[in-house]
C-alpha cells in the first residue's frame, strides 16, 4: 500500500511564466461592463453604429419597422407597469416586472419566424406580446386563477416556465423532434426553437444538460440567456467566474454577447442564431447584457442588496430612450408619432385593468379538471364528494366560472 | 400462444407499439446498440434506426426533460430508466414538468410519455440497483402508476401504457425479467388501469404487486396444501388504483394482507390498508396486516433476503390473520 504524500508545485525562474490564481480569476471574471465583444447596433446616446457581421441582419430595418419596435418595447413596458400597479392594489397576487429588458424580449422575440417555437422563462411578457399573446392571458397566473391560458401551440410560445431552468430541457427536447421530422435545412418550412432563461438559471443541472443534449444532437435550439444581474438577490458573480457567453465554447456551439438594451442588435443577432439553427448549426447560445430595473417580483426588495447609484448608471442606457431619441435625431420623427404611442399604450393598460378586475373567480372544482387527459376514478371521486358537501351547505350552485363545467374530467 | 420471458415480453410489446405508431420514440442509456443493460430494447436500434432509439447522454434529469419537449412536439417517448435509484436526477422534471403540464395548460398539452423503471432488490446488486420507490410516483398527482407481475400482463400493459395520453410510470420487477410464461398475442387484454384475480379463495385475501406477487401466489399454494384456501389479487394498478376488487374479496374473505417490497410507511400498502378499512370496515375480522420492506435503506444484498417478503414472512401474516 503506497503512503499518502503532499506534493509541492515545481517553481521555475520565471515566475510570469504561470499566471498566479488572482491573475486568472482577473482575467475570466462576469462584469457589469459588456465587454469589447458586445454586439451594438444602437448606441445608449441614440446613434446607430455599424457592425460588419450583423448589420445585414438588420438591414431591411426601415422607419416604419423601428417605430414599430419603438412602439412594442412603450406598450410592453405600459402594461409591465400595470401589472406592478395591480399588484400594489391588490387585484394581483404578484407581479413578475420586466422593466429594462423590453429590448432584449422585443428584439429577439420580432426575429422568431411564425413556425418557430419559443419557451419563456415567467419575465417573458415581451416575447409574449410579439407571439399575439394578449396581455390579458398573462393575468391568471399572477391573479391565481388558472396557470397560463393561451394555447402554446396555436401561439407557439409554451407556458410559463416557473421552476427555473427546467424549460432549458423541454426546449431542446422540442428542438430534437424539429430535427427529427426534418425541418431542419434550407427550405422555407425550416423551423427553429428559442429557450429563455437568466443569469440565475446557468447555474441549473437542466441548463447544463440542455447544452449538452442540443449539442450531441445538433437541435435547433437558440439559448437566449437575458442575464438581468441579478438572480433576486445574488449577482452574477455568484453564479459565474466567466462571462456566460463563453461557456457555450465548452460545449462546442458559438456564444455570443449582445447588449440586451439594444432593440436593433437583440433583432439582428436573434436573426443569426435562429438562421444558424434552422439551417443545421445549431444550438447557439446568445447572452442579452441587459439590466433587472424593478425588483425580482413585486413581492423582493432590492434596497435590501443592491444601491441605487447602479440603476442610475442603467438608466443611461435604456431600451426605449435611445431609440426614441434615434427616431428624432436621425428620422425627424415628431411628437405626433409619440403623442399617438402613448395613446395606445394607455388604451391598452385601461383594457389591460379592467380586465383584470373583472376576471370572475374560478369554480372551486375547476381544480379536480384536466389533471388527466383520461379520467381518474380518484379524482373524479373526490369530485362528487366535494361537491356533494357543498351541497349540503346551500341549495344554491357554487359560484364561479368552469372551463368546462359538468361535461369534463 | 408463445412462451416468453418477461423481458422479451416487453421487447415485442415496444415493437409492436413502434410499429404501429411511428411517433414512438424509446430513449435511454445504453438503450441501442447494447439493446439495455437487461437487453430489454434488444434489437430496436437495429430495426427501427437511432432517430427512434436514442443512446442518451448520461442524464436522467435530460432524459424526462427532452421526452417532455418531444411530447409537446407530438412524439411519444417511452424512457429507460436504467436503475429504480438512479431516477431521482429526473425527478423534477417528473414532478414539475410531465406530472402537471396537462393540468397547467387546461388539456391542450397532453403528455404521453412512458417512464419504464426496473424496479425491486433480489439480484444481489449494490446499492441504488434494488430500491422500489413507486409511492414516490404513486403521491404525485398527474401522473399514472403501474406495475406488471408476469410476461403476459407486461406484453399488453407496455403497449397500453404507450397508448395512453397520460404519463405512465412503468414499474418493471427486474428479478422476474428471466421468468417465463405463456403470451397470447390474440387475446384481448384488459384496460391498463385495473387489478386482477390471480387466483380464487376464500379464507383470505391477499393482495401483491410487481415481484412479490409470485411469492403471494407460492404461499396460496403453500396455504392450500393445508386446506386453507387464498384469493391473491395483482393490483397491477397503483395510481390510480383499482380496489373495487379488493373490496369485494375482502367482503367474502374478511381478512387482508397487502404484500410489497417497498417500505411500509406512507407506502402503496398503507393506502390500500386505509381504503379497505373506510369501505369494508364491518367486514373485517381481523385487522389488516402488511408484510413489506422495512423502513430502512435497501440493505447490502447479503442482507436482503431477510429484506425481502418472503413466503415464511407471508404465511406467519396469514396465519396471524387468521388466527385474529
Amino acid at each position: 500500500m503506497s503512503v499518502p504524500q503532499s506534493w509541492t508545485p515545481v517553481t521555475s525562474g520565471d515566475s510570469a511564466a504561470v499566471p498566479s490564481h488572482d491573475q486568472v480569476v482577473a482575467g475570466l471574471k462576469a462584469t457589469d461592463e459588456g465587454g469589447a465583444d458586445l454586439v451594438q447596433l444602437l448606441t445608449p446616446e441614440g446613434e446607430r453604429v455599424t457592425d460588419p457581421r450583423f448589420d445585414r441582419y438588420a438591414a431591411d430595418i426601415d422607419l416604419d419597422t423601428l417605430k414599430s419596435l419603438y412602439r412594442d418595447m412603450v406598450l410592453v413596458r405600459r402594461f409591465d407597469r400595470e401589472g406592478n400597479a395591480l399588484q400594489r392594489q391588490g387585484q394581483l397576487g404578484i407581479w413578475v416586472p420586466l422593466l429594462g429588458q423590453e429590448a432584449a424580449q422585443v428584439g429577439s422575440g420580432r426575429a422568431l419566424a411564425p413556425q418557430d417555437m419559443a419557451f419563456p422563462s415567467y419575465r417573458e411578457h415581451g416575447v409574449a406580446w410579439t407571439r399575439g399573446v394578449d396581455p390579458t392571458d398573462l393575468l391568471g397566473i399572477f391573479r391565481g386563477t388558472d396557470h397560463g391560458s393561451w394555447d402554446p401551440l396555436e401561439k407557439r410560445f409554451h407556458l410559463y416556465t416557473i421552476v427555473i431552468g427546467n424549460q432549458c430541457l423541454n426546449a431542446t427536447g422540442y428542438a430534437m423532434g424539429q430535427k427529427f421530422e426534418s425541418k431542419v435545412g434550407d427550405g422555407p418550412d425550416a423551423e427553429a426553437t428559442i429557450c429563455y432563461f437568466g443569469d440565475g438559471a446557468t447555474s441549473q443541472g437542466d441548463v447544463h444538460e440542455g447544452f449538452v443534449w442540443a449539442a450531441v444532437y445538433d437541435a435547433p435550439v437558440v439559448f437566449y440567456c437575458q442575464n438581468n444581474q441579478w438572480a433576486i438577490s445574488e449577482p452574477t458573480e455568484r453564479q459565474t467566474r466567466v462571462p456566460l457567453y463563453k461557456r457555450a465554447q465548452g460545449y462546442g456551439f458559438p456564444g455570443i454577447r449582445v447588449d440586451g438594451n439594444d432593440v436593433l442588435a437583440c433583432l439582428a443577432v436573434t436573426r443569426w442564431a435562429l438562421e444558424e439553427c434552422r439551417t443545421g448549426n445549431g444550438p447557439v447560445l446568445v447572452e442579452a447584457f441587459t439590466y433587472r430595473m424593478d425588483a425580482h417580483t413585486t413581492s423582493d426588495d432590492p434596497t435590501r442588496y443592491r444601491l441605487a447609484d447602479e440603476l442610475e448608471l442603467w438608466k443611461l442606457k435604456d431600451p426605449i430612450e435611445r431609440v426614441r431619441v434615434n427616431l428624432v435625431r436621425e428620422h425627424g420623427v415628431g411628437q405626433e408619432f409619440f403623442d399617438g404611442i402613448q395613446a395606445d399604450s394607455d388604451e391598452l393598460a385601461a383594457r389591460f385593468r379592467q380586465f383584470c378586475v373583472d376576471m370572475p373567480p374560478p369554480a372551486p372544482d375547476r381544480m379536480f379538471s384536466k389533471v388527466y387527459a383520461e379520467p381518474s376514478p380518484t379524482v373524479e371521486a373526490q369530485r362528487e364528494a366535494f361537491l356533494a358537501y357543498h351541497a349540503s351547505f346551500s341549495e344554491e350552485p357554487l359560484a364561479g366560472s368552469s372551463i368546462d363545467a359538468g361535461s369534463d374530467v | 400462444m408463445a412462451t416468453l420471458t418477461m423481458a422479451k415480453a416487453i421487447n415485442d410489446g415496444l415493437r409492436a407499439a413502434m410499429e404501429r405508431d411511428p411517433k414512438v420514440l424509446i430513449m435511454g442509456e445504453d438503450v441501442g446498440k447494447l439493446g439495455g443493460v437487461f437487453r430489454v430494447t434488444d434489437g430496436l436500434q437495429k430495426d427501427f434506426g437511432e432517430q427512434r432509439v436514442l443512446d442518451t447522454p448520461l442524464a436522467e434529469s435530460g432524459i424526462i426533460g427532452t421526452a417532455v419537449g418531444l411530447a409537446i412536439r407530438g412524439f411519444r417517448p417511452v424512457c429507460e430508466i436504467q436503475f429504480d435509484g438512479f431516477v431521482f436526477p429526473g425527478y423534477d422534471q417528473i414532478v414539475s414538468q410531465l406530472a402537471k403540464l396537462h393540468f397547467r395548460s387546461q388539456g391542450k398539452v397532453p403528455m404521453p410519455v412512458v417512464v419504464r423503471i426496473p424496479f425491486g432488490g433480489g439480484i444481489g446488486a449494490v446499492e441504488h440497483h434494488s430500491e422500489s420507490p413507486e409511492a414516490l410516483f404513486a403521491h404525485v398527482a398527474g401522473l399514472k402508476v403501474v406495475a406488471c407481475s408476469n410476461a403476459d400482463d407486461a406484453y399488453w400493459m407496455i403497449q397500453q401504457a404507450i397508448a395512453s395520453n397520460d404519463p405512465v410510470i412503468f414499474f418493471e420487477p427486474k428479478r422476474r425479467y428471466w421468468e417465463k410464461a405463456e403470451v397470447d398475442v390474440t387475446a384481448t387484454p384488459p384496460p391498463l388501469f385495473t387489478s386482477r384475480l390471480a387466483r380464487p379463495g376464500s379464507a383470505l385475501t391477499l393482495v401483491g404487486y410487481g415481484p412479490v406477487l409470485k411469492t403471494c401466489l407460492e404461499a396460496a399454494t403453500a396455504a392450500a396444501a393445508d386446506g386453507t384456501e387464498i384469493e391473491v389479487i395483482d393490483l397491477r394498478t397503483l395510481s390510480p388504483l383499482d380496489l373495487d376488487p379488493v373490496f369485494d374479496s375482502v367482503r367474502r374473505t374478511g381478512r387482508l394482507v397487502v404484500v410489497a417490497e417497498a417500505p411500509s410507511e406512507v407506502s402503496v400498502a398503507a393506502e390500500v390498508a386505509a381504503r379497505v378499512q373506510e369501505q369494508c370496515f364491518h367486514s373485517l375480522e381481523a385487522p389488516v396486516l402488511r408484510v413489506t420492506g422495512f423502513d430502512t435503506p435497501y440493505p447490502p444484498s447479503k442482507c436482503e433476503e431477510d429484506f425481502l417478503p418472503d413466503l415464511d414472512r407471508v404465511l406467519d401474516a396469514v396465519d396471524r390473520s387468521l388466527a385474529w
